[in-house]
């Protein structure tokens, strides 16, 4: 039969292409990360986590201040972020059915895909404009939004995983609402929050967009958080773009230190999830 | 309370609703085997869920297999179009010869086999499309494009599964708009739209309301004329009055086949009589 | 008394940080509105439409801008797609169950490179690839207009590439998904009428057709606002063209790169403008994509925020 014969050919071969693509897919991925590792790990060394960068053209230096100033650019968008995620979430979990909370869950969607240049500019008006200077608190508000939606939405999701046995039998022993979601449902979800919050911090940790008129950049050792805060991936852009080979390798070791951080955080976050799913099953 | 033992069961039409009365065949008649089934297992993996199944199925009659669930009546009717091949750890040994011809033997056409044994499911599944192309499915993938072939076709299974008459003035509209009953029996034509000469129905009614339970028995009668019928169910009344031979699995293995008028009435093993008089099961 | 005065409480303090989140939202295209008046004010329509950009002389035309985004998103679509539908395709209905897990994790790991990385490895890595291709491109087909121009790397060409990788993931997670969630029951019914595996997978997809397109859509979102990796290898030229080969610019190449420059407020105003432009584009595709996407499935899909994390692959 002819037919049929044909037909068969064209399964195998439509078979045979969706196995390309995934060879195709993972063809970029290997090199990205065999020239990151590579010229990465060859560019490192003790200078680079202990030295502020080198003024232009000078060999040496390294982006101890870019390394703390990402750190400490988390850590601020954490704090603005994670208070006003998990409540919201609270909130979206707890009046599941409102439309007051439709309208929220579909701004978080919307902000969630938001250009986070476009967050930076928001930003830039919000926080550098007033004061007519670049600050670390604007980066870190910035990069701190792009967190919100993230942790919103995980917070909600995983509440309403919560077993409803659980909220009940806090509710039939008397407890107020605000008791029971805070004293018993968010405690048994807080493993998970946990490690969505980490999985954001990955995602924002090599956001350069949002810095690059937040933040700006800063050549010096500064923690002041008032001042522009260097940030690994600015630096590394700004080294990518010079001239100079030596700042080039410099930004090839700061793209294998964001690269280790980010897959660092998402093995953890996965290891964890697995490990509390498998805490929480009876 | 009247059990299955009461029922008048016969060979020829089911109970009074049915208007065709379809003559009684002489049991004596010799019928040709259609599905000849030899030492048949069947694995899921490590487990063994059917054991040495043996039994013939002969052609243009209606044979259904009863059973408490999990007793690998489903297993089994799904071995008959291989269906059971799209499961990663599905393995059978032994033969299953439809026709005379082994149809696990190795080089076996397995697409050109399910076009000859088609099947229809417990809960109907008609594709997101419009009626008219649902039952053209089968005929367009088999390279039939030609508008009144087609048409002819649709209008014919639409007719054998006794729908036409409900839809034939929107053909074009969502098959998903009609009723549970009208769209199992759009699956069946769709079934018999490629022309099979087995039809597999793997609990057809079960889903459905007493009425549309009865079109689809009715329906069965019909078809049993043109096409040798395969029927898992779990409604024993329903095995008495549509089947003419009955086998009763239990936990994998076949412990008894015969005419259903013997199973119910005088069957030869135990478990099979505790089974249809309703001591378990 | 007490509890329900408790309870009402909560139920305001938490909507007080829930409403915040929506006040983001207005916030941003309030600001964005407000900051832009100037250029909006000044140029009007003829903002879009003007190919123009010259800051010294104080006129701005976004078209070529708006071009480069579009140009380069829909090349990146076209690359993007048939890879991600096949991966989609590859992971959840043709490999074998052990390499399920692992090649969903590699996959999602694409998504989990930052877009500076995919910049530095797109500048040092991918464009003189791309140069070399440039270079032996015979003269015969140099004369076509989507051929045309030097032969320097960076361009449309390149961003093109460099974005598709970065789409891929998110178009094939969700796919998969939908893949996931068509019941067995239709693939089964074509099975039974004889179907080949392809054309098991073809009613798969038709029943999940919307939802598909979604996914293709979220990848389009991504890619119009991607801006590293798309600055620092499309050469950043304000230019209008079909060539794969000439340096172009988009809109969130042009900001990142103008914005801290821009000396006066017109300027500002006008790099504003286009990012709000950039925000609206996004908001409604976006938009559009989630509607697709959970239009075929039951509410349980995630969107894909960080795919990574996103969805366990169920131990069925």
């Amino acid at each position: 039969m002819n037919n049929a014969a044909r037909r068969k050919i064209i399964s195998r071969i439509v078979e045979a292409l969706c196995a390309l693509a995934v060879v195709l897919a993972l063809i970029p991925l290997a090199m990205i990360l065999f020239y990151v590792l590579t010229r990465g790990l060859s560019a490192l060394n003790f200078a680079f986590f202990t030295h502020t960068p080198k003024p232009v053209g000078e060999a040496g230096g390294g982006m101890a201040n870019a390394i703390v100033g990402t750190l400490i650019l988390i850590g601020i968008a954490a704090l603005f972020a994670v208070p006003i995620g998990i409540i919201c979430g609270i909130h979206l979990a707890e009046y599941a059915g409102t439309k007051f909370s439709s309208i929220v869950r579909f701004a978080a969607d919307v902000l969630n895909g938001v250009p986070s240049i476009v967050i930076g500019m928001f930003a830039y008006g919000l926080v550098v404009l007033p004061v007519k200077r670049f600050s670390a608190i604007a980066g870190g508000v910035a990069l701190g939004l792009l967190m919100i939606p993230i942790v919103v939405r995980t917070t909600e999701e995983l509440l309403r995983l919560v077993p409803s046995g659980l909220r009940e039998g806090a509710l039939a022993l008397g407890a107020t609402r605000s008791r029971a979601v805070f004293g018993v449902i968010v405690p048994a979800a807080l493993p998970g929050i946990l490690t969505g919050i980490l999985v954001a911090l990955a995602r924002v940790a090599g956001e350069t967009a949002p810095l690059l008129f937040t933040s700006f950049n800063n050549a010096y050792w500064s923690t002041n958080l008032m001042q522009p805060m260097a940030s690994l991936t600015y630096q590394v852009y700004t080294y990518a773009l010079s001239p100079y080979d030596d700042w080039h390798r410099q930004a090839w070791a700061g793209a294998f230190l964001l690269v280790m951080m980010i897959l660092t955080l998402s093995i953890a976050a996965r290891l964890a999830v697995r490990r509390l799913e498998r805490m929480n099953r009876p | 309370m009247t059990t299955i033992m009461d029922m008048d069961v016969r060979t020829s039409a089911p109970a009074a609703a049915h208007p065709i009365v379809p003559e009684t065949k002489p049991p004596a008649l010799e019928r040709q085997v259609k599905i000849r089934v030899d030492s048949f297992d069947f694995y899921y993996g490590p487990a063994k869920v059917l054991h040495g199944i043996k039994l013939d199925i002969p052609e243009r009659q209606v044979t259904a297999l009863i059973g408490p669930s999990g007793c690998g009546k489903s297993t089994f009717i799904r071995s008959i179009n291989r269906m059971n091949d799209i499961i990663p750890e599905a393995r059978a040994v032994g033969t299953i010869e439809i026709d005379g011809r082994n149809i696990y033997a190795g080089g076996t056409d397995v697409v050109a086999l399910r076009r000859r044994v088609g099947m229809v499911f417990q809960k109907s599944n008609p594709f997101p499309k419009s009626i008219y192309d649902n039952v053209a499915y089968g005929l367009r993938i088999g390279g039939m494009h030609n508008k009144r072939e087609l048409n002819d076709l649709v209008e014919q299974s639409l007719i054998r599964a006794a729908l036409w008459d409900e839809v034939k003035g929107r053909l074009q509209s969502s098959a998903l708009a009609l009723s549970g009953g009208q769209q199992q029996r759009l699956c069946i034509a769709r079934a018999l739209a490629v022309d099979p000469e087995i039809l597999l129905m793997d609990e057809p009614a079960s889903a459905l309301d007493p009425i549309a339970t009865t079109k689809i028995e009715e329906l069965i009668w019909d078809l049993k004329v043109n096409y040798t019928i395969v029927i898992v169910t779990h409604n024993m009344q329903q095995a008495a009055r549509v089947s003419d031979r009955t086998a009763f699995f239990m936990l994998g293995r076949l412990i008894e086949y015969s005419d259903t008028k013997t199973i119910f009435m005088n069957p030869k093993e135990k478990m099979t009589e505790d089974y249809v008089t309703g001591r378990f099961g | 008394m007490t509890r329900s005065h408790d309870d009402r409480i909560f139920g305001l303090a938490t909507g007080v940080f829930a409403a915040l989140v929506l006040l983001i939202v207005v916030g941003i295209a309030f600001e964005l509105s407000r900051q832009s008046m100037l250029s909006i004010e000044k140029f009007g329509w003829s903002f879009w439409t003007g190919k123009v950009w010259d800051p010294v002389s104080g006129v701005f035309g976004a078209r070529p801008f708006i071009w480069g985004t579009l140009y380069s998103s829909l090349l990146a679509l076209i690359l993007s797609t048939p890879i991600a539908l096949g991966i989609a395709i590859f992971i959840s209905e043709l490999s074998p169950r052990v390499l399920r897990q692992p090649l969903a994790y590699l996959t999602e790991l694409l998504a989990a490179i930052p877009s500076i990385v995919y910049g530095l490895w797109g500048m040092f890595v991918l464009t003189p690839i791309i140069r070399k291709v440039e270079l032996l491109t015979p003269e015969a087909l140099r004369k076509f207009p989507l051929f045309s121009g030097p032969p320097v790397g960076v361009g449309m060409g390149t961003a093109a590439i460099i974005l598709s990788i970065m789409v891929v993931p998110f178009t094939s997670s969700v796919a998969r998904e939908i893949l996931k969630n068509v019941p067995s029951a239709q693939r089964e019914a074509a099975y039974a009428l004889g179907a080949t595996r392809w054309e098991a997978i073809k009613v798969a997809i038709g029943y999940g057709k919307s939802g598909i397109i979604g996914a293709i859509m979220l990848g389009l979102g991504r890619a119009l606002g991607e801006t590293m990796a798309v600055t620092m290898v499309i050469g950043n030229a304000p230019v209008l063209s079909l060539s794969l080969f000439k340096p172009q610019y988009t809109m969130a190449a042009v900001i990142a790169n103008e914005f801290t420059e821009a000396a006066d407020e017109l300027y500002l105003h006008a790099l504003i403008e286009i990012g709000l432009l950039l925000f609206i584009i996004t908001i409604f595709v976006n938009i559009a994509s989630r509607l697709l996407i959970w239009s075929t499935k039951r509410r349980t899909i995630r969107p894909v925020i960080f795919p990574i994390v996103a969805e366990e692959e169920s131990a069925a």
